[in-house]
């Protein structure tokens, strides 16, 4: 199996809408970004993959026919990868395996998200659930992740406050990120006077709907070597997947807890496994992790294992996992919590990653970071994707 | 060289119709409601007993067995009050859980009503996790999972 390197990544700005191009024009944009860092053209690349969330949020069926030319993809082989917040990470999970196979050297992951035009994503998310059973009931990825706060709160004496200081961390954060959606600092009380969405989720706890691309290029360790390059490498790789009924993550017989995410650490620990990584919070740098609301970063930090079950709120107030702070810092781009285009989002991860191991995140570099792991979920609560990156193919190990 | 132009935007609707078969397990289900019953499927694997009644066993990949008749009061696993509308969902405020039925090894998701929504800390008090509700029945049924909803206990 060949070792897969990351030769390239780019980013549009995160914002709420783009009127000046169509979803392919801006779909283009995320693939020259990752091209051109990765200093290369349409032709060397082998194959493409499509990061697409559900249809109905960009209106278009189908919406990776449109875009197959602004990925110059005609003539190469093509997926389109559909795994709903997991999407961008699944996607480039997928391009890993196509060059790890062997099969190809160089592959392209880019697209697009424009969730705004849809008006409300909510009532595209809502369509989900089952149709006999859970569909006349509103669920949406809000309420989905209020549910789940709810537990975390009643299991490890979280209260709201603490969700509070995950978004003024990120916000923090995000103020140093020029490609961040939401950068305007906030307070624990701005964030808790902020309107009640879903309780506990208030409007401060949330994601904003993001318009944006990004892309990345990954290479075989053959191609690297043979052209002399030095992209990070991917380590690991770890992905889980979980019961499609909420209702059984709960209760006497659960295997595990909607509140916490059980789920998830088992793909960390899958990733962590296969790239060496033994104890986690010490050689792990940084860690972008997938949490479009402030009650996930919490139970997320923990499945990664950079601290125990229940601890992290404590960790967050004593001033932990912010830039600055000693050990694992989380989402110094900002995370999520600050810019979600939902079918890149998983993409951003990698490519925030990628940026930090190599010294190139400018104001949010994380001082001396060569490791990090990124994260992504998808569906509700239900699809998992974790990557573990490193500088050089001898870090961690 | 270039002019700048006003952005243009085209507007749809997609407006689709979807009349889904629901199967027989979900139909003797949503049955059970008019009769003020709770059915579950006993998987005869891991023998839990799964709420609301499925075929087969999400954990096993085991048909389910048999019926049971579970109580209709139970437990509160997690819940939410909802105070933001979203397109094309009720208007707010209403609450949501997940309760788990005395006798049943998985939670139902339904609406809870009988609380004063408007009084947030005394509405999440009552539906605290842990905490006792009792399922209601629609007197006038539609057929659908909104023929029962919870209750306080």
């Amino acid at each position: 199996m060949s070792a897969v390197g990351v030769l390239g990544v780019g980013q549009t700005p995160y914002v709420t809408r783009r009127a000046d191009v169509t979803f392919p024009e801006l779909v283009r944009e995320g693939a020259l970004l990752a091209l051109d860092d990765a200093g290369i053209t349409m032709d060397d690349v082998d194959a493409v993959v499509f990061p697409l969330a559900p249809d109905a949020l960009i209106g278009v069926g189908n919406g990776e026919r449109w875009c197959v030319e602004a990925l110059g993809a005609a003539g190469k082989p093509f997926m389109r990868v559909n795994n709903g917040g997991a999407t961008g990470m699944s996607a480039v999970i997928a391009a890993w395996t196509h060059v790890a196979s062997g099969m190809f050297d160089v592959v392209l992951v880019a697209g697009g998200e424009r969730v705004s035009e849809s008006g409300s994503a909510q009532s595209v998310l809502n369509k989900m659930w089952d149709v006999g059973y859970e569909r006349p009931i509103p669920l949406n990825t809000i309420t989905m992740l209020a549910l789940s706060a709810v537990r975390y709160m009643h299991a490890h004496g979280a209260d709201e406050a603490d969700f509070a200081r995950v978004t003024v961390k990120n916000r923090r954060h995000a103020a140093l990120n020029p490609l961040a959606h939401l950068r305007e600092p906030v307070t624990v009380e701005d964030v808790l006077a902020s309107r009640v969405l879903a309780w506990p989720i208030k409007l401060g706890d949330a994601c904003p709907s993001s318009t944006g691309a990004a892309g990345a290029v990954l290479v075989s360790e053959r191609y690297a070597r043979a052209h002399g390059l030095r992209p990070a490498w991917i380590r690991g790789i770890g992905q889980n997947t979980e019961t499609f009924w909420m209702g059984d993550r709960v209760g006497p017989r659960m295997l595990a807890d909607h509140g916490d995410a059980d789920a998830l650490a088992v793909a960390f620990e899958r990733a962590y496994a296969m790239a060496g990584v033994t104890d986690p919070a010490g050689q792990l740098d940084v860690a972008e992790i997938y949490a479009p609301f402030s009650s996930v970063e919490l139970h997320v930090i923990e499945a990664a294992g950079l601290c125990g079950k229940g601890e992290a709120p404590a960790r967050l107030a004593q001033g932990d996992f912010a830039l600055g702070a000693k050990g694992t810092i989380v989402n110094p781009s900002g995370g999520v919590l600050c810019s979600n285009p939902i079918a890149v989002t998983g993409v951003a991860r990698l490519a925030e990653a990628t940026l930090q191991v190599q010294g190139r995140a400018g104001d949010r570099q994380v001082e001396g970071a060569r490791t990090a792991v990124a994260s992504a979920i998808g569906g509700d609560h239900q699809f998992y994707a974790s990557l573990v990156l490193s500088a050089d193919l001898e870090d961690i190990a | 060289m270039t002019s700048a132009v006003e952005p243009r935007f085209y507007t749809q609707t997609w407006d689709l119709s979807y009349r889904h078969a629901l199967g027989d397990t979900t139909s003797r289900f949503l049955a059970g409601l008019a009769e003020q019953r709770i059915l579950g499927r006993r998987c005869p694997s891991c023998e839990r007993v799964i709420v609301p009644a499925r075929s087969f066993c999400d954990r096993d990949h085991t048909a389910t067995s048999d019926w049971v008749e579970v109580a209709t009061a139970g437990v509160v696993e997690m819940f939410t009050i909802v105070h933001e509308a979203f397109r094309g969902l009720p208007d707010p405020p209403y609450a949501l859980a997940y309760a788990t039925l005395d006798g049943a090894d998985t939670a139902l998701v339904g609406y809870v009503r009988g609380l004063d929504l408007t009084d947030l800390p005394s509405a999440v008090a009552s539906l605290a996790v842990g905490n006792r509700v009792r399922v209601a029945f629609s007197d006038t049924p539609t057929g659908t999972a909104a023929d029962y909803w919870f209750e306080p206990a």
